[in-house]
């Protein structure tokens, strides 16, 4: 089946099938990045622009590394050090840099469905890598492709994802993707951040967070985005700590394989101990590895629809 | 589109004549056989490569490294309107410098695919020298490149398609030379 999408706006609207080609695709670009020339020509010539409008090292740098891999030409516009800081709209922005002969825009914006707005009327494919608390699609997929490398399955396996689940586009991707793929999802948080009415999404939520880790597989933990949070949802970090923070005693309950993952950044100490984010369950380095070689795919994926 | 056979051009037989002819003139060019890796194109490079390295291994006991290389992300016509094609991976799991390649595809026909492979391995290392070997030669060159064994030459209509068959993808090993039909 080949990949005829324009844009990756979300995993929401994607085909198991789509999903399935883009990790299988992954697979093929990872081995790129361990070769003593990390490099292939296939994307020479083509333009590459990450417009951000959030911090980001982690996305924003895979992003980079990801387009460099392939030959493309990448130039990086940050909110803080253009023409935003001076009144210009989103669409002029964008229809500047269009003007340049973008090919490819990879957007993250604080705003749900900016990269949405953008797509209706650039004529560049645009990659969501992040909106506001809507989707975070290539991180649902490097997420997956990670699972997939330690656990080669992600059909019934129990995935823990524990954390402020209501700002977390990160979650809300990795629902879509992992129920698609046939993953038994859990959630747990306090109530605050993890509405009951989460369980539309064809998961399980269990704010009991010592119940929800049992027989898990995979265990997901969520940054606390403190920036996102304009009132207080819990009572203090400490509380937050003794009921969701990852130790190893909470650890035993899970599988005896189970894997551990982070989005990143880490707080450590708050989602996670020390301990745990050192310990041989930690994935969380291979998600940052794996986010390159999913990257690697999307981009070149994206590539080939372009329209005339 | 539809195909219609043309004509049968080599059975398992021949195939296997072809192959074994290939090893001898590969053994015989070759005078430092520790030196050789094989490398295959895929997808039926790949099956033709193991062959010819059991054979090599069945007459001299040499065990000769086998690689799989997928040319998709070296093709010079990626830009052209359409879906991507699949990206396969790529699998040399030992360093190329200073060695002998010996680059195996099924159909050697513009050569296009060989100039990709080309720079594909030497993205990978600087090989002592990069020799080729495929089964059928159709002809109809459209870069400056030739064969150093070549299984059968068969003079080919541009229009006409050579279909490579083998056991290992196909179920049978055969060559046919097929036609479209509207």
């Amino acid at each position: 089946m080949p990949f005829k999408r324009k844009h990756l706006l979300g995993i929401e609207e994607l085909e198991k099938e789509e999903i399935e080609l883009i990790l299988e695709e992954a697979k093929s670009f990872s081995e790129i990045s361990l070769r003593e020339i990390k490099k292939v020509p296939t994307l020479r010539g083509k333009t590459v622009i990450n417009l951000f409008f959030e911090p980001s090292t982690r996305t924003r740098s895979s992003f980079e590394i990801a387009a460099k891999r392939l030959s493309a030409d990448i130039i990086n516009f940050s909110a803080s050090t253009s023409s935003l800081l001076k009144g210009e709209t989103l669409r002029d922005t964008v229809r500047n840099l269009e003007a340049m002969r973008s090919d490819i825009i990879v957007v993250r914006h604080p705003s749900s469905y900016a990269p949405h707005f953008i797509a209706s009327f650039s004529k560049s494919s645009v990659i969501n890598a992040g909106d506001g608390t809507h989707e975070h699609p290539t991180q649902a997929l490097l997420d997956a492709f990670t699972i997939l490398e330690k656990k080669n399955r992600i059909d019934g396996l129990k995935i823990l994802i524990v954390g402020d689940i209501l700002h977390s586009r990160v979650a809300r991707s990795n629902i879509f993707l992992l129920t698609k793929l046939g993953a038994k999802v859990y959630l747990s948080g306090p109530p605050t951040l993890l509405p009951k009415e989460m369980e539309n999404l064809g998961v399980t939520v269990d704010h009991n967070f010592d119940r929800a880790i049992e027989d898990a597989d995979v265990v997901m933990m969520l940054r606390i985005q403190l920036e996102r949070m304009s009132k207080n949802f819990f009572p203090s970090l400490r509380e937050y700590r003794m009921l969701y923070s990852l130790d190893l005693k909470r650890l035993k309950k899970a599988k005896k394989d189970v894997i551990i993952m982070h989005p990143g950044p880490i707080n450590r100490g708050i989602e996670l101990s020390a301990e745990i984010a050192d310990s041989e369950y930690s994935v969380i380095l291979d998600q940052v590895s794996n986010g390159i070689a999913v990257r690697m795919a999307v981009l070149y994926l994206l590539s080939g629809t372009s329209e005339a | 589109m539809k195909e219609k056979i043309k004509a049968k051009i080599m059975d398992d037989k021949k195939i296997s004549r072809a192959l074994n002819r290939l090893a001898m003139e590969i053994i015989e060019r070759n005078k430092d056989l520790g030196n050789i890796v094989i490398i295959g194109i895929r997808t039926r490079g790949v099956h033709l490569a193991y062959r010819l390295a059991k054979i090599i291994k069945d007459l001299e006991g040499v065990d000769i490294p086998v690689g799989i290389l997928d040319i998709t992300l070296y093709r010079d016509d990626l830009s052209l309107l359409g879906p991507q094609p699949i990206v396969k991976k790529t699998e040399i799991n030992f360093p190329v410098d200073d060695k002998d390649v010996v680059l195996v595809d099924d159909v050697l026909f513009t050569g296009r695919t060989v100039r990709a492979a080309m720079d594909s391995i030497i993205d990978l290392g600087r090989p002592k020298t990069i020799q080729l070997a495929v089964l059928i030669d159709r002809g109809h060159r459209e870069l400056p490149i030739r064969a150093d064994y070549v299984g059968k030459i068969l003079p080919t209509s541009r229009r006409e398609l050579v279909n490579v068959m083998l056991k290992e993808e196909d179920g049978s090993d055969q060559v046919l030379i097929t036609e479209p039909v509207e």
